[in-house]
């Protein structure tokens, strides 16, 4: 098959980008979206032209490195699929496609189709975590769980950071993902103690990182390649009400001193 | 971490301010609309008149006042918040993209700023209309059933009401369900009681309001 | 160069204990004045340097990737073992060590294989405490299940994704310290040279991919945590970005590797369809518990698969392995598959496959049980080929998916050269010829939350730490070996891709050095890669420069190191002349086309120390001693 891509190129984050236009000929269905690009950059080089950056690792839908928008929406047209995992049979001979990086100020572009999503990992580093000192650990079977709490914690946890919920979202917001993990966490006993602490610092670095707030579009939902529901925002909003409620009840910290 | 901005600064605090204020007046919608079908009953000029009466003498008259300003606080505090957050969240994005495919979105919800604020341009229009008598043809302080017969005579008077009645209805019918959302009615079963309240609360305001002027011009009420 | 394994004497169930006693302690003020250098932020990695910074050394952290959470260890789908014996089934400490040495086909350390299964057990607390949302049973216990290559049901999984879990546990925990500034994190950098000084490594130069600045980074020890090399065949099951370059660049500078030619095909993986093809997906190897693995009797019976009545399919491992019959190891698996393709019975387009059926499991255990255990592993399938797996089998084939190989260690995961760690796939330790399912996982967290947080301290309570001025002789010619290095790449203005060497290199070593080896076969290869690696250094194309994001220079780089590296794995292939574990050597097959090993001549480690380019590599052994398991032929019938 035969597509028309129409690619935004940038040198780096300081310089402006355009779209630049490229055919490409002899396309096979069974070829990963990736698969198709790598096809169009070799033939690239062979002029001697830069190839196209994009970002990829693990090219089977877990890693989260791969993202771009396709016409329009974040990891192209199929529902819960990666663009790694998109297959060019998903396309019709002779389309025209527009590829788009992620566009949010907290994700700055650094070239092409790649963009820096640091801010997700300081978003998990402001609370996105359970603290259990290695070594420290009871028993695996010392708290049961039930089936439907780790059931429901997996379903949050399965999300691969790769941030197509912010590209989708009309307003750049992080929710999506900020709530997956705080539902992940929350779900769980062992993930109790923290969690009015973790929701409030949370969102409190997803806003310094410059993201929108959500308005319920629902955007994100339907293209998240993991099936992160809508669902946990809600729940993050309701954390967070609870714990700016109950925040200020603080212990004094008085020592008596027990040395000796 | 960074200092927290508190629960006014804080993306997630703007929008529970939202969702309450927007609680507040859908509430207030739904009961005015409550109170203007009273227009409707057989004795429709004495009930509408005595309601009138009612509310101005509630509590002895603060009632109305504390009403006016709980009100008053709400709408302002929502005009904050949504325009607070508009600009925050215009300024996450300030390169767009090239092409846009919706799958999710709708248009009442990409419209809300736009429905919210021809709504409030609505309200100013409707106190100077009914409650001021500013802009009414023939005003008569106290004889609401007159002013609200002789108010809606007019054609485009009229189309303006219904014009602006089906904003609301659209910022109500993301608003509601958004509502819910955002005060943590997380549980599956519920989005979809939320979903069918947000039309159900849209298609209510919408009917019922725009009833008002059709009957009129209809020659219903007279 | 000495090969002292330094593992403790006395009873085996003793000597983690003994040693972890023996072991010097740096005293708590201290530990922040010593920095740790970790690259790679997979299982190994941010295990590594999240538990040490909990103790609290300062680590600076590396990782190719654009966040650590990325890392290879996010795709291992099926789970992670230990000797819970939750199941009351029989397991055992003992029994997984057993099992362990018995798979890799005794080419293992005893004394490393044993503390492996001790540790197993509070892995598994350890991540539950940390959130991993573990499989449970309905009164909310832990869930396991079965796995290749042994006979108790001590796996722990977390549906499809327990590597995703597994690793993102250690990125939080991680993460945690990154935000308290007890570990510096780097990503989107990329280790280039390995900096030793006084006989000690201490140091690493890497770029900055992003802006291709060139930056030295010093501590007073470096851990590799790196990862497997196993994108040497260019098609593999690994992560695109996977690679060898850490290792190799600290094997040149003087690190044993050992048992190079060690890897691991995987069975049950999707066939290629095409030339473009960039990776190979691997679908768990938990399918095998309820899929049946089967070809047509007749040789080029190319009916559908519904089509084909049971007498006329061929359960070829149920028939020839009747006690473990599809749960055989994977070597055996992959070879037998290899074998049913070579005998024209393959399927599919190429020919080169089998069926995966779960048209049984599914009578069985209705559509729901499957779709919950195995459902998104069927998406996923599905996706790629098009096809529905509960209506038609799967058709599965090997592909390269882990390497034993790597840099030779010792008890304390201490290479060659004194003052570098090397954790996880990257090094050489647990899992002989042949590393069983699930138990990759379990040593990457063993290496990195609970053996390097000991071991490091009783190397760094030997030296003090102390600054090494960034203009020393030693720094500076590290720094102009990656700059020249670069410099080379980006000169040649040759006319081929570094994909097209990187995907004739594949081929070479698939046909010459993958499941089945012979002389004849390693010597051709030993003469073609030397030859491939002189075009490439002549008639490479790399745009762009190296003061920018260039994913052609990263890729010619990487593939440079794999032209290396392939000729020591032929080398170290033909060196070792016996068959045992995944090392398949045609020459030495039992009657029933068995591996059959060599105790006398090989029961040992083959470590290679470079001798410069062009230069032949000089072979040390570390002889196996097997106290405590009986050698044995491996039998899984
Ligand atoms: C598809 C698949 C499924 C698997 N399933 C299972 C399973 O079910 N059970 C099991 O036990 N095992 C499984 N394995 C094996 C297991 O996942 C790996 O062996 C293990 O995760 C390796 O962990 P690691 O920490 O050693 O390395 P990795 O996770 O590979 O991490 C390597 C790290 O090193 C970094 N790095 C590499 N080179 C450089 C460089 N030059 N400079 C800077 N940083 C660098 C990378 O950025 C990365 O952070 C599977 C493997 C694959 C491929
Ligand atoms: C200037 C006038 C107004 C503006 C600019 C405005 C704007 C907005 C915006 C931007 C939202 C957020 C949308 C979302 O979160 O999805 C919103 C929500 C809402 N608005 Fe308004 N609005 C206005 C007036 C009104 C009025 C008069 C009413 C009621 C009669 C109302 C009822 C609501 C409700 C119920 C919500 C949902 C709250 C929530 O999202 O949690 N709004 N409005
Ligand atoms: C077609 C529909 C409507 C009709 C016929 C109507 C009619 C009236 C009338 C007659 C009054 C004067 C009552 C009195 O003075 O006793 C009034 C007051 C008012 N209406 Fe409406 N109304 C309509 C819709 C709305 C809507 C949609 C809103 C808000 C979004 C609204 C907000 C108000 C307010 C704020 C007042 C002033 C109450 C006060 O005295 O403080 N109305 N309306
Ligand atoms: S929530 Fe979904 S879309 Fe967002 S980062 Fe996670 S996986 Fe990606
Ligand atoms: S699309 Fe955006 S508005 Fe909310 S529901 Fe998703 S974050
Ligand atoms: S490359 Fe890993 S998810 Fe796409």
């Amino acid at each position: 098959m035969k597509i028309t891509l129409r690619v935004w190129r940038q040198k780096d984050a300081k310089s402006e980008g355009r779209f630049v236009t490229y055919e490409a000929p002899d396309i096979s269905e069974d070829m990963s979206f990736l698969e198709m690009l790598d096809v169009v950059n070799e033939r690239l080089l062979e002029k001697n032209e830069e190839p196209i950056a994009f970002d990829s690792d693990c090219r089977e839908g877990i890693c989260g490195t791969c993202g771009f928008v396709i016409n329009g929406r974040a990891h192209g047209p199929r529902a819960r699929t990666t663009v790694c995992q998109l297959h060019m049979r998903s396309f019709k001979d002779g389309d025209a496609l527009t590829i788009e990086p992620w566009r949010a100020d907290a994700f700055p572009i650094i070239k092409d189709l790649v963009c820096d999503r640091a801010a997700f990992d300081r978003i998990i580093a402001a609370g996105g975590f359970i603290t259990a000192p290695i070594g420290s650990a009871p028993d695996g079977n010392a708290i049961p769980v039930p089936k439907t709490s780790s059931d429901l914690a997996m379903d949050a946890a399965a999300c691969i950071g790769c941030g197509a919920c912010v590209a989708a979202c009309p307003n750049a917001a992080a929710m999506l993902f900020t709530s997956a993990k705080i539902a992940h966490l929350g779900e769980l006993p062992q993930g109790q103690a923290e969690r009015p602490d973790r929701v409030l610092r949370m969102v409190a670095q997803m806003d310094a990182e410059g993201f929108g707030t959500c308005t319920n579009h629902g955007e994100c939902e339907a293209v998240c390649p993991k099936g992160i529901r809508m669902e946990f925002i809600a729940r993050m909003n309701s954390d967070y009400l609870k714990a700016t409620a109950t925040a200020g009840r603080r212990p004094t910290g008085l020592d008596e001193g027990g040395a000796g | 971490m960074p200092e927290a901005r508190g629960f006014l600064g804080s993306s997630i605090g703007r929008k529970i301010v939202m969702a309450v204020t927007g609680i507040i007046l859908v509430g207030f919608v739904l009961g005015h609309l409550a109170g203007n079908l009273q227009i409707y009953l057989p004795n429709g000029r004495e009930a509408m008149n005595a309601y009138g009466e009612f509310l101005r003498h509630f509590l002895h008259g603060g009632g109305l006042w504390l009403a006016r300003l709980i009100l008053l606080v709400a709408v302002i505090l929502h005009i904050w918040a949504a325009t607070s957050l508009t600009l925050s969240n215009r300024a996450a994005r300030a390169v767009g993209y090239r092409e846009r495919t919706w799958t999710e979105s709708t248009y009442a919800s990409r419209t809300m700023r736009w429905s919210g604020v021809i709504v409030l341009a609505f309200v100013i229009y409707h106190l100077l209309h009914f409650t001021f008598g500013t802009v009414h043809p023939s005003f008569v302080p106290g004889d609401v059933y007159h002013n609200f017969v002789a108010g809606f005579q007019s054609v485009p008077v009229s189309l303006f009401y219904i014009v602006s009645m089906v904003l609301l209805a659209l910022h109500l019918r993301h608003g509601v369900w958004s509502m819910c959302q955002t005060l943590g009615l997380a549980h599956p079963r519920y989005r979809r009681w939320a979903f069918a309240a947000s039309w159900a609360v849209a298609l209510v305001v919408l009917v019922g309001n725009v009833s008002f002027p059709i009957a009129v011009l209809a020659g219903v009420l007279k | 160069m000495k090969l002292e394994s330094n593992a403790p004497s006395g009873p085996i169930e003793k000597k983690w204990e003994k040693h972890r006693f023996d072991m010097k302690l740096v005293n708590p003020a201290n530990k922040r004045k010593y920095t740790v250098i970790m690259v790679g932020s997979g299982l190994a990695g941010a295990g590594g340097a999240s538990s040490m910074a909990e103790l609290g050394y300062h680590v600076k952290s590396f990782c190719y990737q654009d966040s650590p959470r990325r890392a290879h260890s996010i795709a291992a789908q099926g789970g992670i073992n230990a000797a819970k014996n939750y199941r009351n089934d029989g397991d055992s400490i003992q029994r997984l060590f057993y099992d362990t040495v018995k798979g890799g086909d005794f080419r293992s350390r005893e004394s490393n294989v044993h503390r492996l299964a001790e540790i197993s057990v509070e892995i598994i607390d350890q991540c539950v405490a940390q959130g991993v949302p573990f499989a449970r049973e309905y009164g909310g216990l832990l869930d396991n299940r079965s796995f290749g290559g042994a006979q108790v049901s001590r796996t722990f999984y977390a549906r499809g994704q327990t590597g995703q879990q597994l690793l993102l546990g250690a990125y939080q925990s991680l993460e945690r310290q990154i935000g308290l500034g007890s570990v510096e994190m780097y990503p989107r950098h990329e280790m280039q040279e390995l900096i030793v000084i006084d006989g000690r490594a201490r140091g690493v130069v890497v770029r900055d991919m992003v802006t291709g600045e060139v930056e030295t980074h010093i501590g007073d020890a470096v851990c590799l945590a790196s990862g497997g090399y196993g994108n040497v065949f260019y098609l593999a099951t690994y992560a695109k970005g996977c690679n060898t370059t850490a290792i190799w660049r600290a094997y040149k500078k003087g690190a044993a590797f050992a048992n190079p030619c060690y890897t691991q095909i995987h069975p049950t993986c999707i066939p290629v369809t095409g030339e473009y093809q960039s990776k190979l997906t691997l679908m768990s190897e938990s399918l095998r518990n309820d899929g049946r693995i089967w070809v047509p009797k007749a040789k080029g019976d190319n009916r559908p698969p519904h089509q084909i009545p049971d007498p006329e399919r061929d359960y070829y491992l149920e028939r020839m392995y009747p006690a473990f019959g599809n749960l055989v190891p994977r070597d055996v698996a992959s070879r037998a598959a290899k074998r049913m393709c070579d005998e024209g019975r393959g399927v599919g387009p190429t020919g080169y496959g089998v069926y995966l059926d779960f048209q049984d499991a599914i009578q069985r255990l209705g559509r729901r049980k499957i779709e919950e255990k195995y459902g998104n592993l069927f998406e996923m399938y599905e996706r790629i080929t098009d096809e529905n797996p509960y209506q038609t089998p799967m058709r599965i084939y090997p592909a390269s998916h882990y390497t034993m190989g790597g840099l030779w260690v010792d008890y304390n995961l201490m290479s060659t050269i004194p003052g570098l760690f090397v954790l996880g796939e990257a090094n050489f330790s647990d899992h002989g010829a042949n590393r069983l399912g699930a138990s990759a996982l379990m040593q990457g967290l063993a290496d990195g939350y609970f053996i390097i947080p000991y071991t490091i301290g009783d190397y760094l309570a030997r030296h003090k730490p102390e600054a090494v001025p960034e203009d020393r002789a030693e720094v500076r010619a590290a720094v102009e070996a990656v700059n020249a290095r670069t410099k080379r790449l980006l000169g040649i203005g040759g006319k081929r891709s570094a994909t097209s060497f990187h995907r004739e290199l594949g081929r070479i070593m698939w046909e010459h050095c993958g499941m089945a080896r012979d002389a004849k076969g390693l010597q051709e290869a030993l003469g073609m890669i030397p030859a491939l690696r002189e075009e490439f250094w002549k008639n490479l194309h790399v745009t762009g420069t190296g003061t920018e994001l260039n994913q052609q220079l990263e890729l010619a780089g990487r593939v440079a190191d794999f032209l290396e590296l392939g000729e020591l794995m032929c080398l170290d292939a033909l060196e070792r002349d016996e068959s045992c574990g995944c090392h398949f050597r045609l020459e030495h097959q039992t009657a029933e086309g068995e591996a059959k090993r060599n105790d006398e001549k090989f029961c040992n480690v083959a470590a290679w120390e470079y001798k410069g380019d062009g230069v032949k590599p000089e072979l040390h052994v570390e002889p196996l001693t097997y106290e405590f398991v009986h050698l044995a032929e491996r039998s899984y019938k």
